[in-house]
């Protein structure tokens, strides 16, 4: 029988307390767009950070019109983006085209600033494989459904990056519920182990589908999950576009200069359900907590501190509402011309030379198809 | 020309691609300074150095990430899973990620990685190193798998392997690796992938085979032939896509065929070469396709090996059922 010990050997308790500690959250713009943190102010002249409204007044159109079209059964899978406007777009605004981009299935905002067209985003919505067609010179993955994989795959490609002396970054994003996977341990150890120009981003929505991130883990913040890696790591306000601007800024600066990567969540809400594929959110969410998190809002904040500096006013923010909308209607006629899939085509993409049981059924689906 | 094993064939093309192409790169683990656990990999990182030939963190599921990303950043990844009974932890990058690349992205990304790992029964390894798992393999479009079962078409099946800009999964028999020596030529010469080899010639019936049972087969070929009859063994080296044209020529000439592996019966690529064989060759069979396989139970503890493993025996048995039906 194991006795008591009279005094702990460590006192672990006070060691967490002392971890948890560490990760306070990074805010510069509270919610009434205010500064309040003038010490980490990123330095963005009028024309950026007008440009940073700009996307995500246009990004909240995206979301709202992908949301109706998705109704209209005029697009396919669609994950609402509404709230995290900040997190995602001002995230995307700290990189270089150089930058490559490996996203989650929620992160299709992302790529489009990164040069993805909109009518390819709608395909991809749609299931088409030309919307996975990524242009050249866009360096990015099409949206990873497998929660994780585009971890231990970021810390691949910024090892690339090294080894070619690229002086770029990997960027990739996961939710509250992926930092629960082995892959996200996986990744961020790895980039840590190799040193590698990788910044991690969890998007901490604090729902995994109905699954709140309580119930996702004990520790008290994601950020601390990077001292496992042994990598630095930060949470910010995710709905404050400067903070999260200014973090990955910062964790860019890092790993271009050879000192590894960055683990950062952004504290975030995600305003409509998980997917449209008939979550309701009303289920698991109260009204209470969602009015709380309409107040953090990015764009209401932004707005305000853009107005107070005489950067904004409701003038240019229709220009770029009706831009948007113009831009989607657009791009959906795009997708709509897109040629119809046929199977040989699936079979073509393949391998570079199709083997033996491809080619016999090439020609198999091709007297069909020519019927 | 040299008396190589399996192994120092192995080496020896992964030597002549670190060579000839600056963007192969191995990694695994202990595959640097160690040598890898077998030795495969032995002499590379000196040659090489660390940028090329690095050892990684234990996890599966990275390193086939790693592999991943680093061929989207145009290099040709060759990693290593230490024992195939490990790929569980890898499947979604092996199965759910690379094997797609090129048809996700309509032809945008290719993945030009060869996954290198070791397996196979009868030198008495541990729990889940040995068991036979090319069957979930040659189920996932998008994968190539070979099995070479000779010093001389390990080295050009794995220079293939390597240059080959689609993911192919090199599976490696540890019985095999340094059971016999063959003549392999010096320098760089590749099999192409997808071909099997006449490895006996026969006229009584075919014996269609891949990796350790290669040799049970020739050596049951052997004892059959002091009985009159004469056997074909078809070596298959690459299990997907198979080589329906060497298969169906050889069961067309012989009229009565049968499939030897070591996997299990509901596992492997058997039951695959059975339905081919139907649907092509009905008409010339004097006898139903039988297979040889492991029995379905888990792989056996390392003492039972010798009762649960197929061997030449188990292939007579059969040859004569099919040869005498």
């Amino acid at each position: 029988m194991a006795s008591k010990l009279k005094n702990a050997p460590l006192d672990a308790k006070k060691a967490l307390e002392e971890v948890e500690g560490q990760f306070q959250t990074l805010q510069i713009l509270n919610e009434e767009g205010e500064v309040v943190n003038e010490a980490a102010m990123p330095n963005l002249t009028d024309e950026q950070l007008q440009e940073l409204m700009r996307r995500m007044v246009y990004t909240r159109i995206l979301d709202q019109r992908s949301i109706s079209l998705n109704r209209q059964g005029r697009l396919g899978f669609y994950a609402p983006t509404a709230g995290q406007e900040a997190s995602q777009l001002a995230s995307q605004f700290a990189l270089e085209k150089e930058d490559f981009i490996l996203p989650g299935y929620r992160d299709v905002p992302q790529l489009i600033w990164h040069g993805l067209p909109l009518y390819q985003a709608f395909l991809f919505s749609r299931g088409h494989f030309q919307g996975n067609q990524i242009p050249e010179g866009v360096n990015v993955l099409s949206p990873q459904i497998i929660i994780g994989a585009q971890y231990v795959q970021t810390a691949g490609v910024a090892l690339g990056m090294k080894k070619k002396g690229a002086k770029s970054v990997a960027i990739t994003y996961t939710g509250d519920g992926g930092a629960s996977q082995g892959d996200f341990y996986e990744g961020i150890n790895f980039a840590g182990a190799f040193k590698a120009p990788a910044i991690f981003i969890v998007q901490n929505n604090r729902f995994a589908i109905s699954t709140p991130v309580e119930k996702q883990s004990a520790a008290k913040t994601v950020a601390q999950k990077a001292v496992a890696a042994g990598i630095p790591g930060i949470q910010v306000d995710g709905m404050d576009p400067l903070a999260v601007y200014a973090a990955v800024h910062d964790a860019r600066e890092r790993a271009i200069n050879g000192e590894g990567p960055t683990l950062i969540e952004t504290l975030t809400y995600r305003y409509g359900p998980h997917t449209m594929a008939g979550d309701d959110p009303t289920r698991y969410r109260t009204a209470e907590l969602d009015n709380e998190w309409e107040k953090k809002d990015p764009l209401v904040r932004f707005r305000k501190f853009l107005e107070k500096k005489g950067l904004w006013n409701e003038e240019k923010e229709n220009q770029v509402i009706d831009q948007a909308k113009e831009d989607i209607k657009e791009a959906i006629k795009k997708a709509d011309a897109a040629p119809k899939q046929k199977v040989t085509d699936l079979m073509s993409i393949m391998f570079e030379e199709m083997p033996f049981n491809l080619k016999e059924q090439y020609e198999i689906y091709q007297a069909k198809e020519s019927k | 020309m040299a008396q190589m094993t399996m192994i120092q064939a192995i080496t020896d093309a992964l030597r002549t691609e670190l060579r000839n192409d600056p963007n192969t790169l191995i990694f695994g683990e202990d595959v640097g300074v160690n040598g890898g656990v077998f030795r495969a990999t032995e002499g590379l990182l000196k040659e090489f150095g660390e940028d090329r030939v690095f050892d990684t963190p234990l996890a599966e599921s990275g390193i086939g990430g790693l592999s991943i990303g680093l061929a989207l950043q145009g290099f040709r990844p060759i990693p290593e899973i230490q024992f195939f009974g490990f790929v569980f932890e890898v499947m979604d990058s092996i199965a759910g990620q690379m094997s797609r690349m090129r048809y996700r992205s309509g032809g945008r990304y290719n993945m030009p990685i060869t996954v290198r790992s070791p397996f196979g029964g009868g030198v008495h390894t541990p729990e889940l190193h040995s068991d036979s798992l090319e069957g979930l393999m040659a189920q996932t479009p998008g994968l190539k798998v070979v099995v070479p079962s000779t010093p001389y078409d390990a080295k050009g099946l794995l220079i293939s392997s390597i240059r080959d800009n689609d993911p192919v999964v090199f599976l490696e028999h540890l019985k095999l690796y340094r059971a016999f020596r063959q003549e392999v030529p010096e320098g760089e010469y590749t099999i192409p992938i997808g071909k099997a080899d006449v490895k006996r010639e026969g006229t009584d019936l075919s014996i269609i085979t891949y990796g350790a049972m290669v040799h049970e087969s020739l050596k049951a070929a052997e004892e059959l032939e002091k009985e009159g009859y004469s056997v074909e063994v078809v070596d298959l080296r690459t299990i997907s896509p198979l080589d329906i044209e060497t298969i169906i020529a050889s069961v067309e000439k012989t009229g009565r065929a049968m499939v030897v592996q070591e996997a299990q019966k509901q596992a492997g690529v058997a039951a695959n070469v059975v339905a081919e064989i139907n649907d092509r060759a009905i008409l010339s069979l004097e006898a139903p396709v039988l297979r040889v396989t492991a029995a379905d139970t888990i792989y056996p503890f390392s003492q039972a090996e010798t009762a649960w493993l197929p061997n030449y025996k188990d292939v007579i048995e059969t040859a004569k059922k099919v040869l005498t039906f």
